[in-house]
């Protein structure tokens, strides 16, 4: 087991000593990077491929269909025959479109999401850089996209894309700030910013040691990802498909690899930040990785499968007036927690106390506040009266 | 002179904003067949809706007035297309006033069951509609498709066909029900019980549904009896008018069901009142099915249908509401007037009303608990 567990590096490894005996290190150097670039390409663009097969097939089974079942053995091929069939579509910029601003919208939301695997550890080492402002840099990379999504259904000139960029503002900078308080308690309680750091810090998973965090993170990574129940951008039902309504072809299918990639991106940070990352008993570490990565695609699908849309109010208020004090307390708490604790299990506990504590509060709190808005109505659910 | 002016616009602390006006269809995945609305809206906040109606305007009236009366029961099974059964049965019952028809017990009988499988698969519709509407990713539809289709499969059994049927007559039904049909019906309500019963838990308290049904889209009683709205909508104003009560008609005197209502008239109310709706349903199919009678399914005398000069308006309580036909005969075999009171376009006319200062979002779900029919309201 240790020995498959390095046998990924061992092979990079392998590879550098070749290059080294037969041309000058700079040249080592760029080749092993072009290596690692397309390595992790690779990585990006398969999940995306099993994601959009996962994705059709986990919504057919929870609807009682058989999904995806003629391309290949169990449907699984289909990511090709939609890539086929997207690629040779006709690529149309509406006539009305600020052409350069459209054309460019789509690369500006999927490079993003691309760079933002550089500081993925997928296992023990293998991360393509360990940079030491690892965890903000992801969150700089987020808000890119935001600027990307924000250009796309602008300039489409379209109405619908036109509302979609009100709410992309709207949303995803709202979500922000949920997001950045929860990784500040994570980057408090492991005293680092570089996600390796923060992997090695977890003796015990931050999602066991500060629930709370984990679940503020995963929900604003939700809507920073576009994913129901905040899919406010592409509400099919109101806005038809919001900022990418007038794209096609090859542009669209970015729009689509970009989705599907955020969706793997919250996943693999989730399981970076709360879950251990590569951590794990008996099996190597990127085998660990990509299965607590591939619970979390299957927790977003879950949730996507059998839940309605929020509202943009709701969705806003439900940012401002709870997910961010909560984030506020959860941060205090943490910081209380692992400052008076030195032994790092102990911390835990004390921080895991203190996280549900501050979770019945808010229950409570949100219970007596919902009661009085809606005693009457409730009751007469609860009580099946006209 | 300039700085008091800045100072009076901060006071005011009134932004201008400018409204857009969308063209919400006719091609919209969520208007229900081709309905357009211009909506001007006010960053997400409805300003102000104006509906246009007519993209699918077929001229059934019209045809009707080229047809004989058997011609026209597959014109009026177009009418509203989620719902064909009642629209027959509103159609013979018309005609049956005119000519004087005389209908056998058992046509009667199957008349009913008919009538309310149809309000049951037209509200299970409407509910799984409105769950796609909110955007909950096809499943809670599909749910209910599923269960549309077991009851499609009686329909199919009876009369042949999945969707537009045919299978009323002046003076009966077409054909005497298969054997095992009543069996069959039976073990399918069982089932749908279940279903019923499984959509309830599953769905109705979410609390993002709650958030977001409960007082949206509300309709004000008077509001809603001067548009002329009826069926469930009204009903879940908290007016208890239901035309099997109000002007029996068939052999609805003989069942014992209640007409529930709701008191608030929001959307979570219509959402209620067709669960409520269907379960009478239940009850009033399971009574039927238990005093079938044997007996002639078509009464022989209406064979060579021919109606004498005159006038007749028959109406029914259809899934949606008020449906009536209106025939005005001169002894020909055609109709010489056909009108037809649509049902989906008076309970849409309130629509302006219940979505303005709403947000662009409920919009879609206030017209989804409408729950109408383009097909019917263009005609």
């Amino acid at each position: 087991m240790e020995f498959l567990d390095v046998l990924p590096l061992m092979i990079m490894q392998w590879v550098r000593t070749q290059l080294d005996m037969i041309m000058p290190v700079w040249g080592a150097e760029a080749i092993v990077a072009v290596i690692k670039i397309i390595l992790l390409l690779a990585v990006g663009i398969a999940p995306v491929i099993a994601f959009t097969w996962a994705e059709r097939k986990t919504l057919a089974r929870a609807q009682d269909r058989f999904g995806p079942n003629v391309a290949g053995p169990y449907g699984l091929v289909v990511a090709f025959a939609d890539a086929i069939k997207i690629l040779t579509k006709e690529d149309v910029t509406p006539a009305a479109a600020d052409s350069i601003v459209f054309r460019l919208a789509p690369g500006l939301i999927l490079v993003p999401a691309l760079l933002v695997l550089a500081v993925v550890p997928f296992g023990r080492g293998m991360v393509a850089a360990d940079l030491n402002v690892g965890i903000l840099y992801a969150v700089a990379m987020g808000s890119v996209t935001v600027l990307g999504v924000l250009s796309a259904s602008w300039s489409s000139r379209n109405k619908y894309s036109l509302v979609s960029a009100f709410r992309s503002l709207a949303q995803l900078v709202s979500y922000e700030v949920p997001m950045a308080f929860a990784l500040l308690a994570v980057v408090l309680a492991s005293g680092s910013l570089s996600t390796v750091r923060i992997v090695e810090a977890q003796v015990v998973p931050f999602a066991i040691s500060m629930p709370l965090a984990a679940l503020i993170y995963f929900l604003s990574s939700l809507a920073e990802a576009n994913r129901s129940p905040f899919d406010m951008l592409e509400s099919e039902s109101e806005i038809v498909a919001g900022l990418n309504l007038e794209y096609s072809g090859m542009r669209f299918a970015m729009f689509y690899i970009a989705e599907y990639l955020h969706i793997f991106l919250v996943a693999a940070l989730t399981t970076t930040l709360f879950l251990g990352g590569y951590k794990g008993p008996l099996l190597p570490g990127w085998v660990w990785f990509f299965g607590k990565s591939l619970l979390v695609v299957f927790v977003v699908l879950w949730i996507r499968t059998t839940w309605p849309r929020i509202r943009l109010d709701y969705l806003l208020d439900f940012a401002w007036k709870f997910l961010v004090p909560l984030g506020m307390a959860n941060l205090v708490l943490v910081a209380i927690a692992y400052r008076l604790a030195s032994n790092p299990y102990l911390a835990a506990g004390l921080s895991l106390v203190g996280n549900l504590v501050i979770l019945l509060l808010a229950g409570g709190i949100l219970v007596l506040v919902a009661r009085r808005s809606q005693s009457r109505r409730l009751r007469a659910v609860v009580l099946g009266e006209a | 002179m300039e700085d008091s002016q800045t100072v009076a616009a901060l006071q005011d602390e009134h932004i201008d904003t400018e409204s857009i006006s969308i063209n919400f269809g006719p091609h919209h995945p969520s208007t229900h067949g081709v309905f357009r609305m211009v909506v001007r809206l006010d960053g997400e906040t409805v300003v102000d809706v104006e509906p246009k109606i007519g993209y699918l305007h077929r001229g059934i009236e019209k045809l009707a007035e080229e047809r004989t009366y058997l011609q026209i029961i597959p014109l009026v099974d177009r009418l509203d297309y989620v719902c064909p059964m009642t629209n027959e049965q509103a159609f013979c019952l018309a005609v049956e006033k005119l000519g004087a028809i005389e209908v056998p017990e058992r046509a009667e009988y199957i008349r009913v069951i008919m009538a309310e499988l149809t309000r049951i698969m037209s509200h299970v519709l409407a509910v799984g509609f409105l769950w796609n509407e909110l955007g909950a990713t096809f499943t809670p539809m599909i749910y209910a498709y599923r269960q549309r289709e077991y009851l499609q499969d009686l329909f199919e059994l009876a009369s042949g066909a999945r969707m537009f049927h045919n299978y009323m007559r002046p003076g009966g039904v077409v054909a005497d029900l298969p054997d095992g049909w009543v069996a069959r019906a039976r073990k399918q309500l069982a089932e749908f019980e279940r279903f019923l019963d499984q959509f309830e838990t599953l769905m109705t308290e979410n609390e993002i549904f709650l958030a977001r049904t409960i007082d949206v889209g509300v309709l004000p009683p008077e509001l809603a009896i001067n548009c002329g709205i009826s069926g469930p909508v009204l009903r879940a104003t908290g007016v208890a008018y239901d035309l099997r009560r109000a002007d029996p008609y068939s052999i609805y005197e003989r069942f014992k069901f209640e007409i529930p209502t709701r008191s608030h008239g929001d959307t979570f109310d219509r959402y209620c009142q067709y669960f409520a709706e269907m379960r009478q349903s239940l009850s009033i199919i399971h009574q039927a099915l238990n005093r079938l009678p044997v007996g002639p399914v078509f009464n022989e005398k209406a064979k060579r249908l021919r109606l004498p000069a005159g006038e007749a308006y028959g109406h029914i309580e259809s899934p949606k509401g008020d449906l009536g036909f209106y025939i005005v005969s001169d002894g020909k075999p055609q109709p010489y007037r056909f009108h037809i009171r649509s049902t989906c376009l008076l309970n849409l006319t309130a629509l302006r009303q219940m979505v303005i200062g709403q947000k662009l979002q409920d919009l879609v779900i206030i017209f989804g608990s409408l729950n109408v029919t383009m097909a019917d309201i263009d005609r």
